[in-house]
């Protein structure tokens, strides 16, 4: 079982109080197709993501980024058993969306420098590190599941 | 691959931080140190506690030698020569330890510029510092 400290708990809980989902869920899947364009295979369906400007503009993406936030949303509540919290998406993931686990670093590296960008020098190294042990949970746990 | 686009965006990027070399350079380090441990185990010999001399002179040193490879992309390995030869016979630094410093120096860079950071620019930066790992570790074997 993972151990939070209280700063831990505290950091996560405030940070995800703070941002604004429609802001940093979009944000974050557009920049993970730009930055790292191959998960684009993911996303055949979504229209245009020839470039930086279409992507930030997709309304697809828009969409679905910010799903994808209001999925931590689970893990938030439930820090204390983020694998079994997650154990179904994770056969979604694995059994029907095919999606490389490998994937996940890179979204959740996305949303690290999002969410650093939002918050400038607050989000000091101390709660970087604890964003990151959050999201490395998170992470493992979508991947459980996968056989 | 960085386009000519890319190499501007980048070099842009460096000049505005080179007046702020310290600053930036010493806040991914510590940001290193937090989140991966693991990372100060090369730096036993040194104090690496925030504000300490030897950590603003390292962190100058590293964005220095990143903006100054910004310059010409192409010549990295000749630029690079004498780092090549440091890192690989006397610092012996494991290059995983590359990649961790290269996204927390992303991470500084995003606080820092806010929303200046911007996917494109993202993607060119996390571009140019693994071509720049890559030549630094290029004399390890």
């Amino acid at each position: 079982m993972v151990e939070w400290t209280d700063f831990e708990r505290a950091t996560i809980k405030d940070i995800f109080s703070k941002i604004e989902y429609d802001v940093v869920g979009p944000a974050t899947l557009a920049r993970c197709l730009v930055v790292y364009p191959w998960t684009q295979r993911y996303f055949g369906k979504f229209g245009n993501l020839y470039n930086a400007a279409g992507i930030a503009e997709n309304a697809m993406v828009s969409k679905h980024g910010i799903t994808i936030l209001h999925g931590l949303d689970r893990a938030v509540k439930n820090m204390d058993d983020i694998k079994n919290t997650y154990a179904e998406l994770s056969v979604l993931h694995s059994e029907k969306l095919h999606v490389d686990p490998d994937n996940f670093k890179l979204l959740a590296d996305c949303l690290t420098i999002v969410v650093a960008a939002r918050f400038g020098n607050g989000f000091t190294g101390e709660v970087q590190a604890a964003f990151q042990k959050f999201m490395a949970v998170v992470v493992s746990s979508l991947g459980k599941q996968y056989h | 691959m960085l386009s000519n686009q890319e190499k501007m965006l980048i070099v842009q990027i460096w000049e505005r931080l080179t007046p702020v070399a310290e600053e930036i350079g010493a806040d991914a380090l510590l940001r290193m140190f937090a989140c991966f441990p693991g990372s100060k185990t090369y730096f036993s010999h040194l104090d690496i506690s925030r504000g300490s001399p030897h950590l603003l002179s390292l962190g100058k040193k590293i964005v220095l030698a990143l903006a100054e490879g910004s310059k010409d992309i192409s010549q990295l390995t000749v630029t690079l020569a004498p780092l090549q030869i440091m890192h690989a016979y006397q610092l012996r630094i494991d290059p995983t330890n590359f990649k961790l410093l290269s996204h927390c120096m992303l991470v500084a860079l995003s606080c820092h510029m806010r929303d200046d950071f911007t996917a494109v620019a993202h993607a060119a930066m996390d571009k140019y510092l693994s071509a720049f790992a890559a030549v630094l570790a290029e004399k390890y074997r």
